[in-house]
């Protein structure tokens, strides 16, 4: 009686989460083997076409190629932006509250307006910043419209939409250090690199890994800033795996290859979440 | 010697409030150029970007306003995430609840559907659910798109809960059962009452994400009478961007609400993304 009601609670959750996620995501694994345009009632399964086709597109490389660059990216700048200013807010006793709202402004703004208004203010070579050392006559271009640089601009703009949530998780787990051993460590004449590769850094690690992990999930899962500065460009140097499916999908009705994307992008999404429950399982155990 | 020591702190401590105050213009430079040309014309902006206004000219605001839609975008934006968040919190909070206390066998099992669910590309389930839902003529249903944003927060929504539940003594509850309270009673009494920094933690972090969402609300949300306000300020970019100033000012619509939503509840949703990531 007890258990069932238990399960009775649970069900408005799961149910939810089974009828959206995990039913569409099933089928999203049948569709990939079948020609299915989206509105078709008798698509065909043909097979490991779709997979086939993939690997032999180069188009589908590059946006792998341009998933691990910017997993790159994420794995090391907004960390070590993030580590550092939580290291120097945590001696900062009275500003502390203050830069922490400051670094997170970027953060709880919508990338939609992040990615317009760097587009129009910045990057527009007409009438924004670009555009205005152009008149002063510095040779610059916007760096969205070169394939050499447009992966750069678009991960700058959301590594300085990101990092300030870096900072704050950070510094949470920074605060949790024991102080007798920053006491120690004082005493025994520690700098302040050995100070953290000693001291902070072993309390902060669980913490540290779980975002790691996150990290390179989510940068396989990119998907916002890419779309909404570039939609992939100029001649898909930004294309993403997630902007590619969601062409095939939406502009081209190839649902089929979209969703053998998809499962793509999952793959790499399982390894590192199979990763992140093997490391959380001391805590699943208790 | 004492004094050399001093110096020296000081010296140290100027240098990492520089660094500091690098990082805020960093974060805060972007914005401000938003801010100030927000108020000026086109020709203005032409002349000089990073200059200051000439005078304070609000026409831009009026016209972004009247462009986007955004009567209707702040009331289809409210009402997708008020029903999302009253969906999650009551679902995740429930379920939370049941997971803190290690109440059924298939925990474990649940535990890690949720953490699976909840590190899943949006595009795995996207496709089918959307051609689902134009089948039955949901596209452009807030409240359909709603039960989407829902199950999509509904994993860290639930960890949450359960973090804020795992926190209240378990004596409470079996006291209160010893005396005859029913579970509803329990429920309704005793932990709701104690979890609810959790409940405004979680509108807190789920309403800003539904708030800002964009991939699941540009793809749903078609037509423009159901954009949010998200969606009617995107929609103005492909007509106004020869027109720098109203762009900015609909930037300043877009931006004020957030900032000041997001100063009144920093703790709550500090304490959001600190127990989401914070291991210890």
């Amino acid at each position: 009686m007890r258990k069932a009601l238990n399960y009775f609670l649970l069900s408005p959750a799961l149910l939810i989460s089974l009828l959206i996620v995990f039913i569409p995501g099933l089928l999203t694994i049948i569709v990939s083997f079948t020609d299915w345009n989206g509105v078709s009632t008798t698509p065909e399964f043909i097979g490991l076409q779709n997979f086939n086709e993939l690997f032999v597109d180069s188009i589908f490389w590059q946006a792998l190629f341009n998933n691990v660059k910017w997993t790159l990216i994420f794995i090391t700048i907004p960390i070590v932006i993030g580590l550092l200013t939580a290291m120097l807010l945590l001696k900062r006793k009275r500003t502390k509250s203050v830069y922490q709202l400051i670094f997170l402004f970027p953060y709880i703004l919508a990338p939609t307006t992040n990615a317009i208004l760097w587009l129009n203010i910045i990057f527009n070579p007409v009438s924004g910043v670009v555009g205005y050392l152009q008149e002063a006559g510095i040779p610059i271009d916007s760096p969205l419209s070169s394939m050499n640089t447009a992966l750069y601009a678009v991960a700058a703009v959301d590594v300085w939409h990101y990092w300030g949530f870096l900072t704050v998780v950070f510094l949470a787990a920074l605060r949790q250090t024991p102080l007798d051993q920053i006491e120690a460590a004082h005493l025994e004449g520690c700098n302040g690199w050995q100070l953290f590769r000693y001291v902070y850094f072993p309390t902060i690690k669980p913490t540290f890994n779980i975002l790691f992990i996150m990290i390179i999930i989510f940068s396989f899962l990119t998907f916002d800033y890419v779309y909404l500065l570039t939609g992939g460009g100029p001649s898909h140097a930004t294309e993403m795996l997630s902007t590619y499916a969601y062409t095939f999908a939406f502009s081209a009705f190839q649902v089929g290859k979209a969703a053998a994307i998809a499962l793509f992008m999952s793959f790499f999404g399982l390894l590192a979440s199979c990763f992140y429950i093997w490391m959380s399982r001391n805590e699943l155990k208790n | 010697m004492k004094s050399r020591t001093l110096a020296k702190t000081r010296q140290k401590s100027a240098f990492s409030h520089a660094i500091l105050i690098i990082f805020s213009i960093t974060a805060l430079a972007p914005l401000s150029l938003v801010l100030i040309n927000s108020f000026k014309n086109q020709t203005e902006i032409l002349r000089n970007p990073l200059s200051w206004p000439k005078q304070l000219n609000f026409s831009n605001y009026v016209e972004a306003w009247n462009a986007a839609n955004l009567s209707t975008g702040f009331i289809n934006s409210l009402l997708l995430t008020g029903t999302t968040i009253v969906i999650v919190l009551i679902a995740a909070s429930l379920a939370g609840y049941v997971l803190a206390g290690k109440r059924i066998k298939a925990e474990k099992g649940v535990t890690i559907y949720f953490m699976v669910a909840m590190t899943i590309p949006i595009q795995l389930f996207l496709f089918p659910l959307y051609f689902v839902l134009a089948k039955f003529n949901l596209i452009g249903n807030i409240f359909a798109v709603s039960f989407i944003l829902a199950a999509v927060n509904m994993p860290l929504a639930t960890f949450l809960m359960r973090t804020f539940f795992m926190n209240i003594p378990g004596e409470l509850e079996e006291s209160a059962k010893i005396d005859g309270a029913s579970t509803f009673d329990v429920l309704t009494k005793i932990m709701f009452p104690l979890v609810r920094p959790g409940l405004i933690t979680v509108s807190v972090i789920v309403g800003i994400a539904v708030w800002n969402e964009f991939l699941i609300t540009s793809t749903f949300l078609q037509g423009q009478e159901n954009f949010t306000a998200t969606l009617g300020f995107l929609s103005l970019n492909n007509t106004y961007n020869t027109n720098q100033g109203l762009m900015m000012a609909a930037s300043v619509l877009m931006i004020a609400p957030l900032v000041i939503f997001f100063l009144l509840v920093q703790k709550y949703f500090i304490d959001g993304l600190v127990s989401g990531s914070v291991k210890g």
